[in-house]
């Protein structure tokens, strides 16, 4: 079967001394749930954006289903309106309503009338539970209901796989829930997903691989039974312990 | 002692040759407020741009401008410049000073605008596919906006009174108007004082519509109004 992600001996650097991501290999196939762990910066975050372009690579190649993200003639705007991502700080646009947040890429990105793009944003809606707060604005939502809109802002695009970036590490603890609920529904339905979290709970669910990462390197890369029973590296013992105690 | 004249203050109250005048001090307002807010984008970017010469060239500019008087660029533009060959009518050079006035302080204002989005904002425009023309559209801009607009707004009030200084160069509007009356008919305080009102009527009618304009551009920032919005 075709990867759905690849990502191979990617380098990155952060001015010209810093090596944020060090010859980082990773394939993610369709359906497949990959969770990424590791020490705050040890470069999850500057992986995953490096997956739909939000930041450019120095080595390497990544590419999405057949297209290629690292290539000098990529459409990159195309590209992202196929890959959905949801931002720890779940980033949706202040001036707009939820309604709003969730049309605009549908209608200007898209091409679909408003009429296609309100009943597409009503079933999610829906979905995520949010049904009643769709002319809100998002100050006036909690983090767990801000962040529920933006994972339905993303579904919104009808993606063929998404990325998460430690979507409930900002949340209050009651809400981180929610926000998972919706996030193990959209694995079980099969999509392809990416995600940067720290929630083991999570990860033993649904997960299929679990990728350690550590000062810019992947570590590890091993089915989730398997990294939960006896990690292979020291750092993953030492990380495990950690996160797991409190 | 003259004394204070009123039948001359009220015959000069509803004037049409002042009132034109106040006609042409509004008509440069609005011109050089207009071509002004799009110089000042130009330079805002230029700015930020990552090319060294291009934000060199826009800091070099509004350092030039900002550190002189308007006066002595009116002066300069409509009286100087011929001597080596350059040659303006009194409404271009007016236009000319007041928008090259108006671009410089209001690429200042644009400028810390957009960089008061959070950067997460652009991330995430992008992130569903936006280009970067949209993202500055439907994203950034309506959000500098709200930072923009009031700022932009005294910049509005500061522009009608601004205007008059062009009454230097003998750009006929309201102030220069009122003091070509003065020669003929000697009423000054009255003339002076009709003056002053028709600024003051052009000032806060600018107050009541920025009012509205804040407003607008403040949804989805204010709990109370959204929720009585949403009513
Ligand atoms: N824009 C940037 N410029 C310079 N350094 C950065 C930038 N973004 C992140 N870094 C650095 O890169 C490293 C990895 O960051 P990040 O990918 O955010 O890590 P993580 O998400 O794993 O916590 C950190 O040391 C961070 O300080
Ligand atoms: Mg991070």
């Amino acid at each position: 079967m075709q990867p759905m992600i690849v990502l191979e001996d990617v380098d990155k650097w952060y001015g010209k001394n810093f090596q944020v991501l060090k010859s980082c290999s990773l394939t993610v196939s369709p359906g497949e749930v990959v969770v990424i762990c590791g020490p705050s910066g040890s470069g999850k975050s500057t992986l995953i954006k490096c997956v739909n372009g939000l930041e450019p690579v120095q080595g390497g190649r990544i590419s999405v289903k057949d297209m290629e993200v690292t290539g000098p003639r990529t459409n990159l705007p195309k590209l992202r309106s196929h890959v959905g991502m949801v931002f720890q700080h779940f980033d949706l646009f202040p001036h707009m309503t939820v309604t709003e947040n969730i049309c605009i890429g549908q209608t200007r990105v898209l091409g679909r009338t408003q009429a296609e793009a309100e009943a597409k944003t009503a079933a999610l809606l829906e979905r995520v539970g949010m049904s009643d707060h769709a002319r809100k604005y998002p100050i006036q939502l909690s983090g767990g209901q801000q962040q529920r809109i933006a994972i339905a802002r993303a579904l919104a695009m009808d993606p063929i796989a998404m990325l998460f970036d430690e979507p409930t590490s900002a949340l209050d603890p009651e809400m981180i829930t929610e926000v998972l609920d919706v996030m193990v529904e959209l694995a079980k339905e099969g999509m392809t997903m990416m995600v940067v979290t720290h929630e083991m709970g999570f990860a033993r669910k649904v997960a299929d691989r679990v990728v350690f990462m550590d000062g810019g390197e992947v570590v590890e890369d091993t089915p989730k039974d398997e990294f939960f029973a006896s990690p292979k590296s020291q750092r993953a013992v030492e990380f495990l312990s950690k996160i797991l105690d409190h | 002692m003259k004394g204070w004249n009123w039948d001359g203050f009220f015959e000069y109250l509803t004037n049409t040759y002042i009132l034109e005048g106040a006609a042409v001090t509004l008509g440069l307002t609005i011109a050089s407020m207009t071509l002004g807010v799009v110089a000042g984008c130009v330079v805002a970017l230029m700015r930020m741009s990552p090319f060294r010469v291009l934000s060199n060239i826009a800091y070099f500019y509004t350092w030039l401008i900002r550190g002189t008087p308007l006066l002595v660029q009116l002066i300069i533009i409509y009286t100087g410049l011929p001597q080596i060959g350059i040659k303006f009518s009194v409404l271009e050079a007016t236009l000319i000073g007041l928008v090259m006035n108006e671009a410089a302080y209001l690429s200042e204002i644009i400028r810390s605008g957009i960089s008061s989005v959070p950067k997460g904002q652009s991330n995430a425009a992008r992130a569903v596919g936006m280009t970067d023309v949209q993202m500055m559209r439907y994203v950034i801009a309506p959000q500098a906006a709200r930072i923009i607009i009031p700022p932009l707004g005294n910049s509005v009030n500061g522009c009608l009174k601004t205007t008059s200084i062009a009454s230097i160069i003998s750009m006929e509007e309201l102030l220069r108007r009122t003091q070509v009356l003065i020669q003929e008919k000697f009423m000054v305080l009255e003339l002076f004082v009709v003056a002053a009102l028709y600024y003051l009527l052009m000032t806060t009618a600018w107050d009541l519509i920025q009012r509205r304009i804040e407003r607008h551009f403040g949804r989805g920032y204010d709990i109370k109004a959204d929720a009585a919005e949403q009513r």
